[in-house]
C-alpha cells in the first residue's frame, strides 16, 4: 500500500496548477487595505499603497467633480422618494469613491454590470438620470439602452449578473476585442452561489473581468461578521486562482489607482481581478429601511469621519489644484443637475400598458396578441367609464 | 438512412456550428467525452475546442455565462446533463434569460438554447428522470420545444439555434436511441406548430415528447376496441398551437391529454383547460388527462408503475362517455 501511494505521489504533481504556495502568494491581497490618503485627506505613509501609483491629478479632479454631482444626485433621489416620485431608492451616499472610481477606471468601450445601488455610477457614466431612475420610479425595469451605454441593466437578484459579465467579457476576448467588464457586488452578494460560480468561470476562462466588491458592512441589516468568516472578502479570489486586492473604499485616490490597475491587467490578458473596497453605507438600505434597528449612530459618525468626498477635497486643496472657486463651481454644477432632475421627475411617466406585450418575445405569440386585445378592450372600457363620470 | 434521435441531434449541432461561427456548444462533459449521452460526440474534435468545450461543473454559471455571451453576439447552445441537474440554473433562466429582452424593451435579446435531456424510462436512479417542463412553460420569455421524432429532433434544434429568443429544448432521453428512416438535413414544421401524427375521428389524444410514442401505440391498439383515435404531437409547448389542437378536438368531440409528468398543474392541465374553453360546444365528454402520478419520480425498479402506458391511455379513452355514462372516477371522493 505504502509503495503504491509513494509511486502515485512521484508520478503526479502535488497540485494541478503548480506549486500552490507560490501561486497563492501572487494572488493574495495586501495585508491591509491599500490607501494613499489618511482619514482626514492627508497623505498616508507610502508603505500603505505599496507599488500602486497615484492617478494623474487631472483624473482626480474629474473624480472630484463627478463625486460632488453624484452626492447631490443621491440626495435628490432620496428626496424624490419622499415626494412619491420614486417607488424606492437605495442610496450610495458614502460610497462615492467606488461609484465614480469604477466609471473613471473604464473606457467607454468597456462594460459595467451594476446592481440597484449603482444609480450614481450610472449617471457618472453619462446615462440620462431619468433613464437611470426608470427602474426605481417604476415605469420600466430598465430605462437606458444597455448596448449604447455599455451598461447592463441594474441587477436586483444579488450577484446573479456576475456570470453575465464573465460571459460577455470572454465573448469579447474571443473576437479579439480588448473590452473589460466590471461587475459590482456587495458584501452580502459575495455569499451568493452565482458570485462563486462567476469567479470560477472567470478564472478558468481567463476572462477580462474585474469584480468590485463594495463591502459597505451591511446586507440590509446583517453585518459583515455574519456574512463570512474569511479574513477579508478579497481572500475569496485566491481559491479561484484570481488576483485580488483590498482597498480603502473611502479613499478615492486608492480606489482609482487599484481599479485602474485591475482593469488594465484584465485588458492586457492577465485574467480577472477581484477588488474589495472597504466602505460604508451611510444611509439605510433604502428609504423604506430603518437602520437604527441594527446599528449605532456612533458607528455611522465614525465612518462619516472618513468621508470620501471630504478626503479628496482636502487632498486636492492641499495639493494646490483645487481652489475654493473650483469647489463652488462643482457644487453649482451639482445643484443645476439636481434642479433639472427635479423638474423632469415632476412629469408623470407616460407608460403605454399595451407595450407590456411587445418585448416578451421577438414576435408576440398568438396568445400574447390575444391577451393584448383583451387589455385594449379593458382600456377602452375604462375610458368609457371615466368619461361617464365626468358627464 | 436509419438515424437515431441522438445522431440527428448531433448532426443538428454539427451543421449549426459549421454554418454559423457565432454558435458555440458548451456544458459538462460535452468536449472530449461527447456528453454522457454522446449528443456532442466528435464536435470538439472536428470543429475545435473553442466551438465545443467543457465548463466547470456549475449549471447556474453555465447558463449565466451563456447569457453574457449571447449579449455579446454569440449563440450559445448549452447542455444541462440531466433534467434534475438543471435546477441550479433555474434562477438564471427565470430571472435573466427569460426577462432580458423584455427588461430592455427589446434592445438586448439573448438567443440561446438550453438543451435538457428529460423524463424517465431509462432505469435511472434518483434525479435522472424528471419531467421538468411545467417549470419552464410557466415562465414568460422562454420558448419550450420538445421533439418526439428523429426528424423533428434535427429540424427543431436547428430552428431553436437560429431563433431570436431563448429556447429550452427538452429531449426525451428514452428516445435518444429510437430509429427512423430520415435523410439529414431535414426540415419539418416550424416551432410553434403541432402536428397530427395519426388521423382519427373518434377522439383526440394530445401528447408531447416521450408520451407521443405511447399515444400512437395506444391509438393502434384502440382499433381493436373499435376506436379510431387521432394523435396530436404538440412539438412546441411555448408558443402553444391552439389552432391545431382546437381543430382536431372540434372534429372528434373527445380529448385525452397524455403526458409523462406528474399531472397536477402540469402542461396537460393547461391543454385541458384550453380545449374546454375553445371546444366546449363540440365536446361529448370532459377532457381527461393521463399522466404520471403526483409523486417524486420513483426508483427504477418500480418506475413502470408510474409511467403512463398504453393500458392507462386506453382505460382513460374508455371513460369518455361513449354511451352517455358519467365518468364515475371523478365523482368519487366528492362530498355530497
Amino acid at each position: 500500500m505504502t509503495t503504491q501511494a509513494q509511486q502515485h505521489t512521484d508520478d503526479v504533481p502535488p497540485t494541478v496548477n503548480g506549486d500552490a504556495g507560490t501561486a497563492a502568494s501572487r494572488l493574495l491581497p495586501s495585508a491591509t487595505p491599500i490607501r494613499f490618503l489618511d482619514d482626514a485627506g492627508g497623505v498616508a505613509p507610502a508603505a500603505d499603497h505599496g507599488a500602486y501609483e497615484s492617478p494623474p491629478l487631472e483624473l482626480l479632479l474629474e473624480a472630484y467633480r463627478r463625486m460632488v454631482v453624484g452626492r447631490r444626485f443621491d440626495a435628490q433621489a432620496t428626496a424624490l422618494t419622499k415626494q412619491g416620485r420614486l417607488a424606492v431608492y437605495p442610496s450610495s451616499h458614502g460610497q462615492e469613491a467606488c461609484q465614480i472610481g469604477s466609471v473613471l477606471a473604464l473606457r467607454d468601450t468597456d462594460w459595467m454590470f451594476p446592481t440597484y445601488r449603482e444609480s450614481m455610477a450610472l449617471i457618472a457614466r453619462g446615462i440620462d438620470p431619468v433613464e437611470a431612475l426608470t427602474l426605481l420610479r417604476g415605469d420600466w425595469h430598465c430605462g437606458y439602452d444597455p448596448v449604447a451605454t455599455r451598461t447592463a441593466p441594474q441587477c436586483t437578484p444579488l450577484a446573479t449578473q456576475s456570470p453575465h459579465a464573465v460571459g460577455l467579457a470572454y465573448a469579447a476576448r474571443r473576437r479579439g476585442e480588448d473590452t473589460v467588464a466590471l461587475v459590482f457586488v456587495g458584501d452580502g452578494g459575495t455569499s451568493e452561489g452565482d458570485f462563486h460560480e462567476a469567479l470560477n468561470f472567470a478564472g478558468v476562462f481567463k476572462a477580462p473581468v474585474v469584480f468590485l466588491v463594495q463591502n459597505n458592512r451591511y446586507a440590509i441589516s446583517v453585518p459583515l461578521a455574519k456574512q463570512t468568516a474569511a479574513p477579508s472578502l478579497a481572500y475569496r479570489g485566491v481559491g479561484f486562482g484570481i488576483r485580488s486586492e483590498q482597498v480603502d473604499g473611502n479613499d478615492p485616490v486608492a480606489v482609482l489607482s487599484v481599479l485602474r490597475h485591475a482593469v488594465e491587467a484584465a485588458r492586457a490578458g492577465e485574467g480577472p481581478f477581484l477588488v474589495e473596497a472597504h466602505t460604508y453605507r451611510i444611509e439605510a438600505h433604502t428609504n423604506a429601511d430603518d437602520a437604527s434597528r441594527y446599528r449605532d449612530d456612533a458607528e455611522v459618525s465614525a465612518w462619516a469621519g472618513r468621508d470620501p468626498l471630504n478626503r479628496l477635497e482636502a487632498y486636492l486643496t492641499a495639493t494646490g489644484v483645487l481652489s475654493d472657486e473650483d469647489i463652488g463651481a462643482a457644487r453649482q454644477e451639482a445643484e443645476a443637475f439636481a434642479g433639472r432632475l427635479r423638474t423632469r421627475m415632476n412629469d408623470d411617466p407616460d407608460v403605454d400598458p399595451r407595450a407590456l406585450f411587445d418585448h416578451v418575445y421577438a414576435e408576440p405569440t398568438p396568445q400574447l396578441r390575444e391577451q393584448r386585445e383583451w387589455l385594449v378592450e379593458e382600456l377602452a372600457a375604462d375610458k368609457d367609464d371615466s368619461g361617464g363620470e365626468h358627464q | 438512412m436509419t438515424t437515431t434521435m441522438a445522431q440527428a441531434l448531433n448532426a443538428a449541432l454539427r451543421d449549426a456550428l459549421t454554418e454559423d461561427d457565432s454558435v458555440v456548444v458548451f456544458g459538462e462533459d460535452v468536449g472530449a467525452l461527447g456528453g454522457v449521452f454522446r449528443i456532442t460526440d466528435g464536435l470538439a474534435r472536428d470543429l475545435g475546442e473553442d466551438r465545443c468545450f467543457d465548463t466547470p461543473l456549475a449549471e447556474s454559471g453555465i447558463v449565466g455565462f451563456a447569457l453574457g455571451m449571447a449579449m455579446n453576439g454569440f449563440r450559445p447552445v448549452v447542455e444541462m446533463q440531466f433534467d434534475a441537474f438543471a435546477y441550479p440554473a433555474f434562477e438564471q433562466l427565470v430571472s435573466h434569460v427569460a426577462k432580458m429582452r423584455n427588461r430592455t424593451r427589446g434592445v438586448v435579446g439573448v438567443p440561446m438554447v438550453i438543451r435538457v435531456p428529460y423524463a424517465g424510462g431509462i432505469g435511472g436512479v434518483e434525479h435522472h428522470s424528471d419531467s421538468s417542463e411545467a417549470y419552464y412553460v410557466h415562465t414568460p420569455g422562454l420558448k419550450v420545444v420538445t421533439p418526439a421524432t428523429v426528424a423533428d429532433a434535427y429540424s427543431l434544434l436547428r430552428e431553436a439555434i437560429t431563433d431570436p429568443d431563448p429556447v429550452v429544448f427538452l429531449e426525451p432521453k428514452k428516445h435518444y436511441w429510437s430509429k427512423a428512416e430520415v435523410e439529414l438535413p431535414v426540415t419539418t414544421a416550424p416551432i410553434g406548430t403541432a402536428e397530427v401524427r395519426r388521423r382519427g375521428g373518434d377522439a383526440t389524444l394530445v401528447a408531447y415528447g416521450p408520451a407521443v410514442p405511447v399515444a400512437l401505440e395506444a391509438a393502434e391498439a384502440a382499433v381493436d376496441d373499435g376506436w379510431d383515435l387521432e394523435v396530436v404531437d404538440l412539438r412546441t409547448l411555448v408558443p402553444f398551437d391552439d389552432e391545431t389542437v382546437t381543430a382536431s378536438v372540434r372534429r372528434t368531440g373527445r380529448c385525452v391529454v397524455v403526458q409523462e409528468a406528474a399531472g397536477f398543474a402540469g402542461v396537460g392541465a393547461e391543454v385541458a383547460a384550453r380545449v374546454q374553453e375553445r371546444c366546449f360546444h363540440s365536446l361529448h365528454a370532459p377532457v381527461l388527462r393521463v399522466s404520471g402520478f403526483d409523486i417524486p419520480y420513483p426508483p427504477p425498479i418500480v418506475e413502470k408503475h408510474h409511467l403512463p402506458g398504453v393500458d392507462r391511455v386506453l382505460d382513460t379513452v374508455a371513460r369518455l362517455q361513449w354511451d352517455d355514462e358519467p365518468d364515475r372516477r371523478h365523482l368519487t371522493g366528492v362530498p355530497a
